[in-house]
């Protein structure tokens, strides 16, 4: 299929539904990127707080697809594709780090790791 | 001191004949110093080099006399060199200068002015005057040292003939100095060594209190010199004595008005003067200082050192006799001070003291000659005095020495009468007809010279009774020390200072501790040929008043110096320059009877109250009189409580507002500098809690913080957007 095709396919779509704007991607973007935080400020589970900044680098990688394609700019979309890879080698390190300290404490608790207080 | 205020238009009348005798005295030039032998600069170096050799003693640790004999010997050639220079300058009149090297060379930024000092000495009569004295006395005080300080052979021996010889060389610059920079440090010098030797035993708190007492009194004094060297350095652009004299002397054959500023110095001088010779208001130290060692009380605190207000007052006459009222204030301060350390004395029971009360009062003569215009009589007082009451204090120290220091006379009578104790008490005979002033004594000539001239002088026939007063009650005091202590029933109580302890413990091993059992040793041969020689010369030093042709040896030695004044109110021996006669003769003719039967008088009472009739050490007459006078005789026990006055006036005073200035540094000062401190740990204290470790709080900073950006963020633009 053609680009021209899809154009097409989503259009008659849009009609059918609603059509999908900008806003709709945003909506989603912030969406994920509450859940993000959330999930980041309330568990307590290392892999799971990990897993809660993936959610958040994701939707902010919705809102510059978003942007990229409302404004016909491919920067956004080349910027999203660096972000994955480096997101792909940073979750390596950092699952990583988190067998590393269960290792160390046999617990995945981040509040066994409070030591540095003031 | 009304007196005073009524005749100033006198002394100012006194002032401007003062300076037309002056001119026609032949003040006018002056002759600037010849340049001396070179041998003559070897007099101050002696003394030094025994310094040095007794330093190198106790670094050493000799525990022999080596440090004694070697300041005897360097002494010793210090006075020979002295006596020669004598020969050198006096039979000529002589000023010469002889130079060590140049000391100071600072220049000023203006043209020709800058500040050089040279380390020269001056030689005039004024300064061989003194120099004979103080290099001939510290001679044989350092012998009668040799044997007095026998017990501390070792460290201490050396330490205290370290600092005696360290004293003359101060002393010798402070005579000898050509310009006011040296004398300033002799006179510092001085100042220092009399510190060390009061506190020589540094165990004793008494000595110790006195040694600090002394030392602060003295800077008082010490300040008003300072300032008076720099005003004359701003005044004269010099310092050396031969320029500051000529540029007077120019200054009085000008006949213009005298500069105020020059008028200020006098007063500034006499301070230190004051301070330095133990005269009121800053006498207080000297009675104290008697704490020393007695060689360091004959040679310091009779007879040398504070005689240096004397001499600065002697050499810096040229500046005095600008002033009327500052010789006139000279003169009351001398006065009053002679009559108030006389009652004083009179009541003190510690003999040392006694001697210490008598020489404040002596120096009191000395002032009052120096105001009344009689420098010569002042300087020959000065020259009597130093042997007589050395010998006096060498008897009171052989005293002590031989009763484990025993001072208090109640505890001690008929010493002459004690075997191997003539010498003693002859010599102390000696002393005391001189300090009394009996007859034909020298004492008696160099103090008649001075009352005679104060009766002569206009305005000062107040001051002239208080001295003959002070004559009488001198001669009382001086023999109620003699009639006590050395004849009369033979009892003694031993002292309880283990002085000499060593001693009789080797003599009678058993009986060492036991009081019942002290035997008094008598002096040795140092102290008894040192006492004899002095005896002599003390009697032989009258003889000096008949020599000359200025009012005796000591007046032409004056007469050759600047310290020469020619009073025109002098009374020669037999023509009188139409000077008031007193009863009817010339006053010092008159003044010969006159204070021959005070001094009598005086000693008659001695010999009532305290000789005729006694039958132990302890009671006499006196007792009665004693109670019956009551309060006035217990004050003046108590020293007229000066002591106390000072201490409610300035000391307790200073102590309070020391300590409140102590509470303010303490809360204020303290409190700004340690709130610098708490301010930042105190803020710290409060923010700590919120790092605590739990990295989940953290990052809710952090999207909390970022919440509160996008909120100002938002509301920014939606204001922006509604204006």
């Amino acid at each position: 299929m053609t680009t021209l095709e899809l154009t097409t396919l989503a259009q008659s779509g849009a009609e059918a539904l609603a059509p999908i704007t900008l806003y709709h991607y945003l909506f989603v973007s912030a969406v994920m990127f509450a859940i993000g935080v959330i999930g980041f400020l309330s568990r307590r589970n290392m892999i799971i707080m990990f897993l809660c900044t993936e959610i958040m680098f994701q939707a902010a990688g919705l809102a510059l697809i978003a942007f990229s394609r409302l404004h016909f700019n491919h920067s956004g979309d080349v910027f999203v594709i660096i972000v994955l890879t480096v997101a792909a080698a940073e979750a390596a390190l950092a699952l990583g780090l988190v067998v590393y300290l269960f290792r160390r404490k046999g617990s995945l608790d981040a509040l066994q790791w409070a030591q540095l207080s003031g | 001191m009304l007196d005073l205020l009524q005749n100033l238009p006198t002394l100012t009348t006194l002032a401007a004949e003062g300076a037309d005798a002056a001119q026609s005295a032949g003040m006018t030039s002056y002759e600037f110093p010849g340049v001396g032998k070179d041998w003559m600069g070897l007099i101050p170096l002696m003394p030094l080099i025994s310094c040095v050799l007794c330093g190198l003693f106790w670094f050493l640790g000799v525990k022999s006399k080596l440090p004694a004999f070697t300041t005897v010997l360097f002494l010793g050639v210090s006075f020979v060199l002295t006596v020669a220079a004598y020969f050198q300058i006096h039979p000529e009149g002589l000023v010469q200068r002889v130079m060590w090297f140049n000391w100071l060379a600072l220049d000023t930024a203006s043209e020709g002015g800058g500040l050089y000092i040279d380390f020269a000495f001056y030689f005039d009569s004024l300064t061989i005057l003194w120099m004979l004295f103080v290099s001939g006395l510290a001679t044989l005080i350092a012998l009668y040292a040799s044997e007095y300080m026998a017990d501390d052979k070792g460290p201490g021996y050396c330490r205290f003939f370290f600092a005696f010889s360290l004293f003359v060389f101060a002393m010798s610059c402070l005579v000898m100095g050509d310009n006011l920079v040296l004398l300033f440090l002799g006179w510092e010098g001085v100042g220092l060594c009399s510190y060390l030797l009061i506190g020589y035993y540094f165990k004793k708190p008494s000595a110790v209190e006195a040694a600090k007492k002394a030392f602060i009194m003295n800077r008082i004094g010490d300040l008003g010199l300072l300032i008076g060297i720099m005003m004359t350095w701003t005044q004269f652009g010099s310092l050396e004595y031969s320029e500051i004299f000529s540029q007077i002397a120019d200054l009085n054959a000008s006949g213009e008005e005298i500069p105020w500023a020059i008028t200020i110095i006098p007063y500034l001088f006499m301070i230190g003067a004051f301070g330095k010779s133990a005269q009121l208001p800053l006498y207080t130290w000297l009675p104290d200082a008697m704490e020393g060692p007695t060689p360091v009380s004959a040679l310091i605190h009779a007879a040398t050192m504070v005689t240096a207000g004397v001499y600065l007052i002697a050499r810096m006459y040229p500046f005095f006799v600008l002033n009327p009222t500052a010789l006139a204030i000279v003169a009351w301060i001398g006065g009053l001070t002679a009559l108030l350390a006389a009652t004083i004395g009179m009541a003190q029971f510690d003999i040392k003291r006694i001697m210490a009360y008598s020489t404040v009062s002596q120096l009191g003569y000395m002032f009052l000659g120096l105001g009344v215009l009689t420098s010569a009589g002042g300087a020959f007082h000065v020259f009597t005095h130093a042997f007589f009451k050395a010998t006096l204090f060498l008897c009171c120290g052989a005293v002590m020495h031989g009763f484990a220091g025993q001072l208090d006379l109640r505890k001690l009578s008929g010493v002459m009468k004690m075997k191997g104790w003539g010498i003693v008490g002859i010599a102390m005979l000696v002393g005391c007809i001189n300090l009394a002033g009996l007859p034909f004594t020298a004492g008696f000539f160099s103090k008649d010279m001075i009352i005679a001239e104060a009766f002569v002088t206009p305005g000062f026939g107040l001051l002239g009774w208080i001295a003959l007063l002070t004559a009488g009650l001198t001669a009382y005091y001086t023999f109620r020390v003699f009639f006590r202590v050395f004849i009369g029933p033979v009892e003694y109580e031993p002292g309880d200072d283990h002085h000499g302890a060593e001693e009789s413990q080797d003599h009678h091993e058993e009986e060492a501790h036991d009081h019942g059992h002290f035997h008094p040793h008598a002096p040795g041969w140092a102290i008894n040929a040192v006492l004899a020689i002095l005896a002599v010369a003390s009697i032989l030093v009258a003889g000096v008043y008949f020599m000359g042709d200025h009012g005796g040896w000591a007046g032409s030695m004056v007469h050759d110096s600047t310290a020469y004044y020619e009073s025109p109110y002098a009374a020669h021996d037999g023509e009188a320059h139409g000077s008031p006669a007193l009863f009817g003769l010339d006053p010092h003719k008159a003044m010969y009877y006159i204070s021959g039967v005070v001094a009598l008088v005086g000693i008659l009472f001695a010999w009532f109250l305290h000789l005729a009739g006694r039958k132990t050490a302890a009671t006499s007459r006196a007792d009665a009189l004693k109670v019956k006078l009551g309060p006035i005789a217990r004050a003046a026990e108590n020293k007229w409580y000066v002591d106390e006055i000072y201490n409610a006036i300035i000391r307790v005073p200073l102590l309070v507002a020391s300590h409140i200035f102590a509470l303010i540094d303490k809360l204020i000062v303290d409190g700004l500098v340690d709130g610098a401190g708490w301010l930042p740990r105190g803020v710290a204290k409060g923010l700590r809690p919120s790092q605590n470790g739990i990295f989940q709080n953290y990052a809710t900073g952090m999207a909390g913080g970022l919440a509160l950006l996008l909120i100002i963020v938002w509301a920014m633009s939606m204001t922006g957007g509604s204006g």
